[in-house]
């Protein structure tokens, strides 16, 4: 990589100079880790207290403490990072030593993760990812302001390389970085203005139990809570609590513990969900960074997110419109991006959280770049297909409505051909609501797709990343004429499908995927002949 | 329109194989049940549920489904294009533009070996594009990789 030499001043301000030196993580951290070790080894010092206690042998548990810190103390010695002018290096351990290397050019994610302790302390953890599949390389324990620094730097310049030329770092200037950090590191520092994309609106938690995605981040939250819980041997069977809540259950009879028990399940999913939102999407902002290239995410209550799309890999976005939140107008939007891992967990696609139908389509919009992909009317995809959607709901709902309508003339309980009855009625609903919403649509950039009922989702996939066309027909379709026709691409979920195209649609799609590829494939038959 | 199926068909010598991977697979079947009803208390309504069983894999994967599959399964290798069709109750036909074109693999079981057969794998950069051709003549499948590996090559960028 060449440098002039003024670049390479500029970031030796910010404290993190590509001089191939060694250096250890802020003394900060020295703090951070007892109390991190601590809290692993909580139900093991608890147990070595009262076993202490109990032989009058208090300490015992100071040497616990001890080794805690012990531990804390020897991960930040032994730990120490590096910037070559191509690669930032990581390395730890004691005796076997591991050095995790990252391409300066191979860089595609840099993400900046504060817990509340970190914030106190004004450190942030940084965890640069260059690519799927790749181990990424964590950087536990740059202050806040170095932290954002980097983050810039790193994916200014992996940005600036592979575009494969300096000219496009004329315009970035890096010294921009070293005045503006915040002390308090509320705020990464920005190297241009950002237009500010998206941001949450407070009163939109109200989307949170509609939607699975505050229980999701309410699970991956508190998951280390249940295991320090599971961990602190805290036996549910023998505690009074629920000892209580079961003779409390047995007072009242099946029915009404059923019920209490619902609505109790109910109002603990509910406080789950505005919790798991809150903590994880307080203050959610989507901004663009034109020259950065990039969009970035912050968010977070307690711990603070700051995490960066880069706009060259985006593909297209998926907006999902499960039902609950359809039925309160809101909706959810995911990025469709190669070479991101994408989990539940980290949520490191996510656009905009459960929000107002309209302000996520805009945002959509804004996304794009692309007034009227969303406002394209989709095509139906005709008799055939619909009379499809309603077979496959009511063989799903038929089964079962079949055993019950068995098991009501076997043990004559008339009784149970209501709900036999009332499942009937949900197939039909729900292949009518299918039918309604399937459909696509092809623009001059993209492949508009969209299907489902319970988990609506409209796909909106650039044409140019489709790396091949799968024709499927199952022995079902064949007879009704119909097949699904796949986008394969690197991005996303890899393969973006059509439900149900008819017959003499096929060709035509594929051609429209993969213009000048697919054409010569196509049967030699006037199209008249399908005009019907 | 509607995609015409692809020119080549595999080779004939692939039906061979398939059904003597189906003979093979009903003779494990076999053994399988005669051992579990000597050795095992089998019941005899449930041993002859096996013998049932038993013959429709038989007659499926022996004297049905080589046939089918050999009517649908084909390829074809154009100057920018891949486009094959495989499958039996389901049936997929896939395309991907060489400048798409990631890897190409010729594998050879042991029982294909026998048959003189391959199975080209061509990849693309999506983990839901791959295309694949079975019960290719060994010959025709080094063909098909010496001509896509020439191409791929001569094809710049990282196909994504």
């Amino acid at each position: 990589m060449t440098m002039d030499p003024q670049e390479q001043q500029a970031p030796s301000a910010d404290g993190f100079p590509a001089d191939d030196v060694w250096r250890r993580l802020s003394t900060r951290m020295l703090l951070i880790h007892p109390v991190k070790e601590l809290i692993r080894f909580l139900p093991a010092l608890i147990a070595v207290v009262i076993a202490g206690s109990t032989g009058g042998q208090k300490w015992w548990g100071l040497i616990g403490v001890a080794i805690a810190v012990g531990l804390g103390l020897l991960r930040w010695l032994t730990t120490r990072y590096r910037f070559t002018p191509d690669q930032v290096q990581l390395r730890h351990g004691l005796l076997n030593t591991t050095t995790v290397s990252a391409p300066i050019d191979r860089v595609r994610s840099v993400d900046v993760t504060a817990s509340i302790l970190h914030r106190a302390l004004g450190l942030a953890e940084v965890k640069i990812g260059t690519g799927a599949g790749e181990k990424e390389l964590k950087l536990d324990g740059l202050t806040a302001a170095e932290a954002a620094a980097l983050r810039g730097d790193l994916l200014h310049r992996s940005r600036a390389q592979a575009a494969g030329g300096s000219a496009a770092r004329g315009t970035v200037s890096n010294a921009d970085a070293a005045d503006q950090p915040d002390p308090a590191g509320r705020q990464p520092p920005s190297y241009s203005p950002e237009t500010v994309v998206y941001q949450l609106n407070p009163s939109w938690i109200r989307y949170a139990p509609f939607s699975p995605a505050g229980l999701i981040a309410a699970l991956a939250i508190f998951g280390i809570g249940s295991q320090v819980i599971n961990e602190s041997g805290i036996d549910w069977g023998d505690n009074g609590v629920v000892n209580g809540a079961a003779d409390f259950a047995r007072g009242l009879g099946v029915l009404a513990a059923i019920v209490v028990g619902l609505l109790a399940l109910v109002v603990f999913v509910v406080l789950l969900s505005l919790g798991g939102y809150l903590l994880a999407f307080h203050n959610f902002r989507l901004t663009r960074d034109d020259a950065g290239g990039t969009h970035h995410v912050t968010r977070g209550l307690l711990t603070t997110r700051a995490t960066s799309l880069e706009i060259r890999r985006l593909r297209g976005v998926a907006l999902h419109r499960p039902v609950p939140l359809r039925w309160v107008g809101g909706a959810r939007l995911e990025a469709i991006t190669t070479g991101v891992k994408d989990d539940d967990r980290t949520m490191s696609t996510t656009l905009t959280p459960p929000s107002p139908a309209p302000v996520v389509t805009a945002t959509a919009t804004r996304v794009l770049g692309d007034p009227h992909a969303l406002e394209q009317p989709l095509q139906p995809h005709g008799p055939a297909a619909t009379r499809r959607r309603y077979t496959r709901a009511l063989v799903g709902f038929g089964i079962p409505a079949a055993a019950l309508v068995a098991a009501a003339t076997v043990w004559s309980l008339p009784a149970l051909v209501i709900p036999a009855v009332l499942l009937l009625v949900l197939g039909v609903l729900l292949g009518r609501s299918r039918a309604r919403w399937l459909g696509h649509a092809i623009t001059d950039r993209f492949l508009i797709t969209r299907s489902g009922s319970l988990a609506l989702a409209t796909d909106v996939v650039e044409r140019r990343s489709a790396v091949g066309v799968v024709v499927r027909r199952s022995f079902f379709q064949r007879r009704a004429r119909l097949a699904t026709v796949s986008l394969a691409t690197a991005a996303g979920a890899k393969a973006y499908p059509v439900i149900d195209v008819p017959q003499q649609q096929v060709g035509e799609l594929a051609g429209q995927l993969l213009p000048e590829t697919a054409e010569q494939f196509l049967r030699d038959q006037p199209p008249t002949t399908h005009s019907a | 329109m509607d995609l015409r199926p692809p020119t080549h068909f595999v080779s004939p010598r692939a039906r061979l194989l398939w059904a003597v991977e189906g003979v093979i697979g009903t003779v494990v079947l076999i053994v399988a049940l005669v051992l579990w009803t000597v050795f095992g208390d089998l019941g005899m309504p449930w041993t002859l549920l096996g013998v049932v069983v038993i013959l429709l894999v038989f007659v499926g994967g022996v004297l049905l489904t080589p046939f089918a599959r050999y009517r649908i399964h084909r390829w074809e290798v154009t100057d920018d294009a891949v486009y094959t069709q495989r499958g039996w109750l389901t049936i997929e036909q896939r395309i991907a533009p060489i400048s798409r074109v990631q890897t190409v693999d010729t594998e050879r079981g042991a029982l294909a070996r026998l048959f003189g057969l391959s199975t080209v794998t061509v990849t693309t950069a999506s983990a839901k594009g791959e295309l694949k051709i079975e019960g290719l003549d060994r010959a025709v499948a080094e063909d098909i990789v010496r001509d896509l590996t020439v191409v791929t090559a001569a094809s710049d960028g990282d196909a994504t």
